[in-house]
């Protein structure tokens, strides 16, 4: 097995985990936090998984600089939101309905 | 020429975004208007360019790939972009007299707005796999923004489960785009169909597109995945809701159309064709089903999209090893199915937020009386309507149409069931309204009569999705161009 498959790999494993918290987790911050470690996954797999052609590939490096700018600015705006959802309602997950909605959601 | 109108068509929404960010909702609404103008002449023109010379390709700043942009302008796209012109233009003049300046934070509605329609250019011109994907993702955060904007705890509920699911269809695409770079070496759909002719298909990458597909289908809402939409479509303002069920989820639905026509023959299976077409008929028959029995007016509208979208997966497996005559129909019926859903979509969320403005209330029931006082929102409604059963002349009745002749071409019957009954089930949530509406009420006007502008809005895009089942051919000649340069 060389290096960059066990990157590769790792960042599958990190996918794994990443997803199972996204769907297990009912806390919003530790959903987020899942999340970014799905994300983190991608990148390693997207950087380790083309390398094996002789040499680092500097295409997915600047890829992934790309993509870690759009997963902050996700970030950003998700705890913007889950802030705003915690001052205005008083919790943190969103499985329990509010009481002063019915309906809607079947 | 092509420069100033690709400038243009991508630089202004960016440039109008942030400028609007520095004013008020008011003045914000004048700047929008000198854009629209904008956006909506050089779209035209654009479209009339390509219909004339045919696509094209274009390296954003004279960068080539794989260092630069490329941006691929063939027919579908350009139709894509003036549809977006349309949609968006209309929505934003709706908006601009439906949405209250006066709440404070409605003053990001408009860059949130130019940020959505630059995103949305980008994916329909996109041509490598990364660059749709910061498209994707430029489109889903403005419209989790924009749904947020209701304000209210429902409205961020809605939002931030739409931003979860949005970030997990995003990522679920990307790991696809990090496995297909490291198996092909490139990120560009015309280079990987090149490998392709050129290399014996690899074992195990339809994984790849799988992935690709799936996370697509999550963003685009298709049934099972579908449970984020309605909240989010439902709760959202109007003018935002017709946005997002009109174009917003079409983008994710274009990249994985693209992708499954171009690399869905050597990647995908037989079985895999048919599952997503299996896929889309449940949501046909659920989400018309769930129409049925929505107690909310916008709600009726969110799950009548959940069902359209179902139309458009049918593309997958009436493309998936048929006679090239079958998979061109098959292309054409979706293509005009995206348009006249948008077109109608769009018409049908503004039409619904008008009748709630005028009875003051988002239930179906609270529409007793409103056929008497208030027939022109009404009637641009019922005209969303007629193009969303497939009743000719619309263009959902010429885009059903040309499904059911490939559906039968390739010998696919069962797919014909499907379109029949999501043909009578949408006649019966449209109906539905119309009974309640013309129950008797009341007999005095106690309704708030919204003013015209915001009444003609909808009606004229009611009417331009009516229409297109007339203007179907030069549309669809228009849309199959080829470009210039198919190798590379």
């Amino acid at each position: 097995m060389t290096v960059p498959l066990l990157y590769a790999l790792a960042g599958t494993v990190l996918c794994g985990i990443g997803l199972l918290g996204l769907l297990w987790l009912s806390h919003l911050l530790r959903k987020l936090l899942a999340f970014n470690i799905l994300g983190s996954g991608v990148f390693l797999v997207l950087v380790g998984l083309p390398q094996h052609q002789g040499g680092p590939d500097p295409v997915p490096q600047a890829l992934v600089l790309t993509g870690i700018v759009v997963a902050i600015a996700a970030t950003a705006l998700a705890v913007v939101l889950i802030r705003r959802y915690y001052h205005l309602s008083g919790m943190t997950s969103l499985e329990d309905e509010p009481p002063a909605r019915k309906g809607g959601r079947q | 020429m092509t420069l100033y109108l690709m400038a243009g068509l991508l630089f202004t929404p960016l440039a109008w975004a942030v400028l609007t960010l520095l004013v008020g909702f008011t003045r914000g609404r004048l700047i929008t208007w000198a854009g629209i103008l904008v956006q909506v002449l050089v779209s035209l023109t654009l479209w009339l360019a390509v219909s004339r010379d045919g696509g094209f390709y274009y390296g954003l700043g004279g960068w080539d790939a794989p260092l630069g942009i490329e941006l691929r302008v063939d027919g579908l796209a350009v139709t894509f972009v003036l549809l977006t012109a349309v949609v968006a233009s209309a929505c934003a003049i709706h908006a601009g007299v439906y949405i209250d300046p006066d709440k404070p934070w409605h003053r990001y509605f408009w860059p949130l707005f130019w940020f959505l329609w630059s995103g949305l250019n980008a994916v329909w011109l996109g041509g490598d796999l990364f660059n749709l994907y910061v498209g994707l993702e430029l489109i889903s955060l403005a419209a989790v923004g924009l749904v947020a904007l209701g304000g209210s705890v429902a409205a961020l509920r809605a939002s931030i489960r739409y931003l979860l699911a949005a970030l997990l269809g995003s990522l679920a695409y990307l790991l696809g785009v990090a496995l297909m770079y490291g198996q092909f070496g490139t990120l560009s759909i015309a280079g990987v169909v090149f490998w392709l002719d050129q290399h014996p298909v690899p074992a195990g990458s339809g994984l790849a597109l799988a992935l690709m597909i799936a996370g697509l289908a999550l963003k685009t809402a298709l049934f099972p995945l579908h449970r984020w939409l309605p909240p989010a479509h439902g709760i959202a303002r109007s003018p935002v809701s017709a946005l997002l069920s009109a174009l917003v989820i079409k983008a994710s639905f274009y990249i994985a159309a693209r992708l499954w026509l171009e690399l869905g023959e050597p990647l995908g299976s037989l079985a895999a064709a048919q599952l997503v077409g299996l896929m889309g008929s449940a949501a046909v028959v659920w989400g018309s089903w769930l129409a049925c029995r929505q107690p909310e007016l916008k709600q009726v509208v969110a799950y009548s999209s959940v069902a359209q979208i179902g139309y458009l997966f049918l593309l997958f497996p009436l493309t998936y090893s048929v006679s090239e005559s079958v998979a061109l129909q098959a292309r054409q019926g979706m293509t005009l199915q995206v348009i006249s859903h948008a077109l109608a979509k769009a018409a049908m969320f503004l039409a619904a937020g008008n009748l709630i403005l005028s009875t003051g209330s988002s239930r179906v029931n609270a529409l007793t009386g409103v056929s008497r006082f208030l027939p022109f929102s009404l009637f641009s409604f019922g005209l969303a309507g007629v193009s969303l059963m497939g009743l000719p002349p619309s263009g959902g009745f010429a885009a059903k149409w040309l499904l059911l002749q490939a559906s039968l071409g390739s010998a696919q019957w069962w797919w014909v069931l499907v379109l029949l009954a999501g043909g009578l089930l949408s006649a019966v949530y449209v109906f539905r309204i119309y009974r309640a509406s013309f129950l008797d009420g009341p007999e005095t006007d106690q309704f708030y009569h919204p003013p015209r502008s915001l009444e003609l809005v909808p009606m004229v895009l009611a009417l331009m999705a009516l229409g297109l089942g007339l203007v179907a051919d030069p549309v669809l000649s228009v849309m199959a161009l080829p470009l210039e340069d198919g190798s590379r």
